[in-house]
């Protein structure tokens, strides 16, 4: 490798530019600005140009002598038959008009909501679509039973529920030891120590169980799904399912669906059960209160219909998950940036969406199960 | 090439394109590759023939780098290519262009994104320069500028090939690894892919490492071919003497009708 040169010298009143060496992307890349602004001033004084010392020209080069001289051959140019047909080349595609930035739009803020509303709009439509879809499904695999998939359900069952036992037994647990702690600490101030059963069991087996549940499942097996689904659209797995007669709404979505409502009301009790135990162990180090008493008097204060609006809870939250889910899912386009839009508006969306389906149960609910 | 004279002899100018000795691969018990030994030197076109699964894309990425050899060194440019100084790895990486077997576009860029990243990470030329060279690319492979605004994923599979072609031309590399470079290609595009590629080695006198079983672009473009099967580079020399070799996979290899008929059209 050579450095590019540049010479100028005015000869009988004539200027006169020599450029060598190879004026490659290697040789030019530092001192481009430099030579940049030589050559369009030495082409301002309309030079004659020799390039016939030029050992390489790559399309850097081209494009940049090109751009220097004004997009136009100048008036007299010595060069080789080689970096000729480099610059035909650089020239040809070389547009004279830049873009520019378009204005401003005092508008766009208007805009915005309104394509926001729209997207929400659509989404709904295709969230629907997709339930329309899954109750065609259903219709369908009630005259053929042969086609249920077992094997696809029982995995997400395994994977999104009996793999989440732990996680969900320790988030309940400490929950649970948490929230008996702090109430206790206020309870006791009024003397009103066996209060404790009433509050914990309505608060964790009511409302808290299946919300936690809920968003540990949308971060746990939402986004998994998600990603699955979307990385099937990307490598075109999906298609080739289509290809061979088999429904990715009845293989992919109908089993993780399924499964979730199932899987997830199952968790609820789990969660609400560790979140029990864990208010009764800090009751009892932090209070006294024996645990026969605390056994004894939950049944009492707490309605059994509380375990039913929980687990009604549990299936909805299920079946909302694992909607949105595989909706976003399918919608991944096959890109890895729509991937990861699509795996984080699962995980938002359905979080979000399991908080306002929470506040409609207690307005739905809000005369059952109190004592 | 002027330039070349004035320099000292002992430069690395002057060492082999690629020097890879002793190589050998495993992968678990498999043995891959068995002590290959091969050289490149600078403007030579190198076509590297064998079956599938007989290891050929598994050595290209030994010769970038992306891969560690169980035994044996690669040399590019006369530095190792694994070398532990990240500088002096990172400028041997930005002297050859690779083009993937399957293009590896940047999915979530435009075909013109694609083109232009790696010309951007140099942060030495302007956006507009950019954007003319993205043409200038373009154009080279036969894409339309239309062409630039679509995402790698509305690209048919020849037009992925370009593109990748370009994004390896991108920063004018001294050496091109190319990984099957006209699969997928009509024979038209085939042809102007050769022509393409041997005009700019003519102009730019880069060298060229392909792996290709298309006999119409060996025939057209390597000025050596070696021949890689029972782990080893059974013959490597120009076209016509592998072709003659007698040797189970090379006489198979080039015993098809076309395969003659492109050896005729090479001879001439
Ligand atoms: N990461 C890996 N782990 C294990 N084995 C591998 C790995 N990569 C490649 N192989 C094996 O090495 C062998 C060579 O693979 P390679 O991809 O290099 O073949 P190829 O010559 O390029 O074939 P083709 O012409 O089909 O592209 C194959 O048998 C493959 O199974
Ligand atoms: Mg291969």
């Amino acid at each position: 490798m050579s450095p590019a040169t540049l010479d100028d010298e005015v000869q009988g009143g004539l200027v006169q530019a020599r450029l060598a060496g190879d004026w490659t992307l290697a040789t030019l890349g530092p001192q481009l600005s430099v030579l940049d602004a030589r050559l369009r001033q030495l082409n301002a004084r309309s030079a004659h140009w020799d390039l016939r010392a030029v050992t390489r020209l790559d399309s850097v080069g081209a494009l940049l002598l090109w751009r220097a001289w004004g997009e136009r051959w100048p008036d007299e140019t010595a060069i080789s038959e080689t970096h000729r047909r480099v610059l035909v080349r650089a020239a040809g595609v070389t547009l004279p008009v830049r873009a520019v930035r378009a204005p401003y739009d005092p508008a766009t803020p208007l805009l915005l909501v309104g394509r926001g509303t729209l997207t929400l709009l659509e989404h709904s439509l295709g969230v629907i679509a997709l339930i329309g879809q899954i109750v065609l499904d259903l219709i369908y695999l009630i005259g053929h039973p042969r086609d249920i998939p077992w094997r696809e359900f029982s995995a997400t069952l395994y994977k999104s529920g009996a793999q989440a036992l732990p996680v969900v037994a320790l988030v309940g647990f400490l929950i649970g030891v948490v929230l008996s702690y702090l109430s206790s600490l206020q309870l006791k101030t009024f003397g009103a120590d066996v209060f404790i059963v009433n509050l914990l069991g309505i608060s964790v087996i009511r409302e808290l169980g299946p919300v936690l549940v809920a968003v540990l499942v949308a971060g746990r097996s939402g986004s998994a799904m998600t990603a699955q689904i979307g990385v099937m659209r990307v490598t075109e797995e999906i298609d080739a399912l289509a290809t061979m007669g088999i429904s990715s709404s009845l293989r992919l979505v109908l089993p993780k669906v399924l499964a979730l409502s199932l899987a997830t009301p199952l968790l609820v009790l789990w969660c609400s059960a560790a979140g029990m135990l864990g208010g009764m162990v800090s009751a009892h180090l932090e209070m006294g209160l024996s645990y026969a008493y605390f056994i004894d008097t939950l049944p009492k204060v707490v309605p059994v219909a509380n375990i039913f609006i929980g687990l009604g809870k549990g299936v909805a939250f299920g079946v909302l998950v694992g909607l949105v889910a595989c909706y976003f899912g399918l919608r991944v386009r096959p890109n890895t940036e729509s991937l990861s839009a699509g795996t984080t508006s699962s995980v938002v969306t359905s979080i979000t969406a399991v908080i306002i389906v929470d506040a409609v149960f207690a307005v739905l609910t809000r005369s059952q199960g109190i004592p | 090439m002027l330039g070349h004279h004035s320099l000292p002899a002992a430069s690395p100018e002057n060492a082999p394109v690629i020097a890879i000795r002793g190589l050998w691969t495993r992968f678990g018990e498999t043995v891959v590759h068995r002590d290959i030994d091969l050289t490149v030197a600078a403007g030579e076109m190198l076509g590297l023939v064998g079956g599938s699964g007989s290891g050929k894309t598994t050595l290209l990425r030994e010769i970038v780098g992306l891969l560690a050899p169980s035994q044996g060194t690669v040399e590019l440019f006369g530095s190792p290519v694994q070398s532990d100084d990240p500088e002096l790895r990172r400028r041997v990486r930005r002297r050859f262009g690779m083009l993937f077997q399957q293009g590896a576009l940047y999915s979530a860029l435009s075909v013109a994104d694609n083109i232009a990243f790696p010309l951007r990470e140099l942060r030495q030329l302007d956006e507009d320069l950019i954007n003319d060279l993205v043409r200038v690319k373009l154009a080279m492979v036969e894409l339309e500028p239309s062409h630039g605004a679509l995402m790698p994923a509305e690209l048919s599979g020849g037009m992925v090939k370009r593109v990748a072609l370009a994004r390896a031309l991108a920063l004018e590399p001294e050496l091109l690894v190319l990984d099957e470079p006209t699969a997928g290609l009509d024979p038209d595009r085939s042809a102007s892919f050769v022509t393409l590629i041997r005009t700019l080695q003519r102009e730019l006198g880069f060298s060229v490492v392909m792996v290709t079983h298309d006999l119409d672009t060996l025939a057209g473009l390597a000025t050596r071919v070696a021949a890689l099967a029972d782990q080893r580079i059974v013959a490597c020399g120009t076209l016509a003497e592998v072709a003659s070799m007698d040797h189970p996979f090379t006489r198979r290899f080039f015993a098809s009708e076309r395969a003659q008929a492109a050896l005729q059209a090479a001879a001439r």
